[in-house]
């Protein structure tokens, strides 16, 4: 198996690029932008389980070169990990309209331009999966954060429609919808300890249900439970909280 | 966040950093003050404690492996758990592991851990070829006995205080099978148990296990485990599943009367002598790590280990006193653990000498910490120590008596601004 990883200098996608690599033996593709960072993680994985590894550089927001970089494989993936993502700060996104662009398109425009592309090539072939990374902040606007949570929203919804067409060709699409996890992104975040997950466990809920097939996964498990709470307070009320 | 090391005591408000390469670990070093490195947390007290800390979990690649020599270059963070996984099926094991492999590497190095093989293949830094260093100014040396050897004997023991310990070359030691061949004997009491680890020196891996709470005649009574790497068997067997202790057992639960019939029950479960049964790797050195959280049996108050080490001619009357004390204290643990060390190395800091060390468990309450003032005196009395990753007490003067190269240590921390830098609570209570 060939599996390229998108934002694959994410602690979660990496997490993920390992299980693959132990599980399915798969030759890992490791695409971002900071190439040093990728090379040391390519040497890491050929080294831990005897695959191929190698790194490309990748930037989600420069649309332009997507077509490009997607032709330049031979063969193409088998399957593809979206995980790159921007958590960005609420306050300067409200001040400053670069930040809430920033947010938007490294979590939705990115995605949604390479994975069109991706998504063309895994139709006509009749072949590979997709999973991509979205967020349980997609599933309610809240104020701490509607910006990055509309982006992901926006991502869910694209993801499934993108299942609903290509299910027809056999590609299968997975949404993950993760809670906290304990990365980079999160560093420095006051968290309740207990909902943490390390970015092992989420990588190891996300193998699962490539296995199994799973369509939607909440992981940890317990946010699908959260998130049903969250989702079915009234609106009325809902808008007076803060969240 | 709220930070606590394996015996979760004490418990403290902290704030870490993360890291992947060593630019963005300059970064952060450059703004922040104090600071020590907090790894796996499996030291046992406050060695890994600091109002803020580096935490080295993402600094942990694998990025050279020389099948020829078993020569790895790895990022500190790396587990021993981890190295293990991808080594031993080639036939490469770790040359020094200790009773845990959920152990960084950096964690290994800074507590110059010991195994079961201490008096045949010495401490951890036998095995480590060389280390990059990040000192206080934010500049990384290269440090092994060839170069800046001051730093590498200070470092090899010296508990992060020394700096970030960075990229690692280890050696790693050939094996054929992923077994053991152990050989299991009863001793009756400690003249039984010393004689027959002497007699068994040229054995690979020795250590007993040791009933605290028994007295009289049968003081010292204990289980020696031997142990030869098997010439037999396959190099990846399965790995056991690991449960958990999913909550902490109310306090009360271990208590004289509890643990002592466990210890009972312990000791004769073992068959008076078995020789050379095959046992897989992870039972044989991990026995613990079977049972993940197991610090949850002591309760939320926490639980501290007790260990030191004895010069050999010192050794029986020592101990004679220490386990007629503890005995008599009612206070015992669960695992007592005997083993004699080989001689010392040159590091600054390292705990093992020449002589008998003893490890013990104890749950964290009020009457414990005069006893222990107690056995502090008996040790030094009889030119002994105890080892800094298990410890959360001990005084200055403890510290100084145990460790006479502390003012080299001290001194070359003063010179290199390291006093500013990296302390950790136990450095400021042992004023090093
Ligand atoms: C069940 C169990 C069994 C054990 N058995 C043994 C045994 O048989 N023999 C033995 O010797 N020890 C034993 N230990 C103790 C353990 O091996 C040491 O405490 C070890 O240092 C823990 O490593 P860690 O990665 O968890 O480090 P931590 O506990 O997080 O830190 C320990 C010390 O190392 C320093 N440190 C860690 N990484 C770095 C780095 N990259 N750079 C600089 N400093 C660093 C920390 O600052 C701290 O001072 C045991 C512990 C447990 C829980
Ligand atoms: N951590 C959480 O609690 C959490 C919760 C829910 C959802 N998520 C989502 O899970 C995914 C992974 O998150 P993580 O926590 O692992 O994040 P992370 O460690 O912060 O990684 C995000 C990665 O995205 C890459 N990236 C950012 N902008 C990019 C761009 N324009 N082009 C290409 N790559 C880019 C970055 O790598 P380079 O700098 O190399 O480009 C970065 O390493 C994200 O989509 C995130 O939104 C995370």
């Amino acid at each position: 198996m060939n599996l390229l990883i998108l934002g694959a200098n994410s602690d979660i996608a990496y997490a993920v690029g390992k299980k693959f690599a132990q599980h399915e033996h798969a030759d890992i593709c490791l695409a971002s932008r900071d190439l040093r960072l990728l090379e040391k993680k390519v040497q890491d994985i050929k080294i831990r389980y005897r695959v191929n590894a190698e790194a490309l550089f990748f930037d989600a927001v420069d649309y332009a070169s997507h077509n490009d970089f997607f032709k330049k494989f031979d063969p193409k993936p088998d399957g593809v990990v979206l995980a790159f993502g921007y958590l960005g700060n609420q306050q300067d996104a409200q001040q400053d309209f670069n930040e809430a662009r920033h947010i938007i398109e490294t979590n939705f425009t990115g995605a949604a331009s390479i994975l069109e592309i991706i998504a063309s090539d895994f139709e006509r072939r009749g072949h590979g999966f997709i999973i991509g990374i979205s967020s349980v902040a997609g599933e309610r606007g809240r104020q701490s954060n509607y910006v990055y949570g509309s982006a992901k929203g926006a991502l869910t919804v694209y993801l499934s429609g993108l299942r609903n067409r290509l299910c027809k060709s056999g590609v299968h699409v997975i949404t993950v919808l993760p809670g906290f996890v304990r990365t980079r992104m999160t560093e420095g975040l006051e968290l309740p300890e207990k909902l943490i997950a390390e970015p092992a466990e989420v990588a190891e809920d996300i193998y699962r249900a490539y296995k199994k097939p799973e369509d939607i996964i909440y992981t940890k498990w317990f946010w699908k439970l959260i998130m049903f709470l969250i989702r079915s307070i009234p609106e009325r009320l809902f808008k007076r909280l803060s969240l | 966040m709220k930070l606590t090391a394996w015996g979760r005591y004490p418990r403290i408000q902290a704030t870490g950093h993360s890291f992947e390469t060593a630019e963005e670990l300059r970064g952060y070093q450059e703004k922040a003050g104090n600071s020590i490195v907090f790894a796996m947390g499996r030291s046992y007290g406050d060695s890994a404690l600091s109002e803020r800390v580096i935490f080295t979990r993402r600094f942990d690649k694998i990025l050279d492996f020389d099948p020829e020599h078993g020569t790895v270059i790895s990022e500190s963070g790396v587990t021993l758990s981890e190295l293990i996984e991808v080594f031993l099926p080639t036939g490469w094991f770790l040359s020094v592991t200790p009773g845990t492999k959920f152990i960084s590497l950096g964690g290994a190095i800074a507590s110059d851990v010991h195994g079961k093989n201490h008096h045949k293949a010495g401490c951890f830094s036998e095995c480590v070829r060389s280390f990059e260093l990040m000192l206080p100014d934010g500049n990384i040396l290269r440090c092994s006995h060839e170069e800046n050897q001051e730093l590498f004997l200070a470092t090899c023991g010296g508990m992060g205080l020394t700096g970030i310990i960075l990229t690692v070359t280890l050696t790693l030691k050939r094996i054929s099978s992923a077994y053991i061949r152990e050989t299991i004997v009863r001793c009756q009491n400690l003249k039984e148990i010393f004689c027959l680890f002497e007699e068994h020196m040229d054995m690979t891996y020795s250590v007993a296990w040791i009933d605290c709470l028994a007295r009289g005649e049968n003081l010292g009574r204990s289980v020696l485990m031997l142990g030869e790497h098997a010439t037999a068997g396959r190099l990846n067997p399965r790995t056991a599943k690991i449960r958990s202790v999913p909550f902490n057992l109310p306090g009360i639960c271990l208590n004289k009367y509890s643990v002592s019939l466990f210890n009972h029950f312990y000791y004769h479960k073992n068959p008076l002598f078995v020789e050379g049964r095959l046992v897989p790797l992870d039972t044989f050195f991990y026995p613990l790590d079977k049972i993940a959280n197991w610090n949850r049996i002591y309760g939320r108050g926490g639980f501290t280990q007790y260990q030191l080490v004895l010069p050999r001619d010192a050794s029986s009357e020592g101990l004679k006193i220490i386990l007629e004390r503890i005995a008599s204290s009612g206070l015992g643990s669960f695992l007592g653990v005997l083993k004699l060390f080989g001689p010392e190395n040159e590091n600054y800091l390292s705990f093992p000498m020449e002589g008998y060390t003893l490890a013990l468990d104890f749950k964290i309450q009020k009457e414990l910490f005069p006893l222990l003032n107690e056995l502090d005196s008996i040790v030094l009395d009889h030119g002994g120590r105890l080892y800094l990753a298990k410890d959360v007490r001990m005084t200055r003067e403890v510290f100084i008596k145990g460790y006479p190269r502390w003012k080299a240590f001290s001194e070359l921390r003063e010179k290199l601004g390291m006093k500013d830098k990296f302390n950790s609570l136990q450095s400021e209570r042992l004023g090093v």
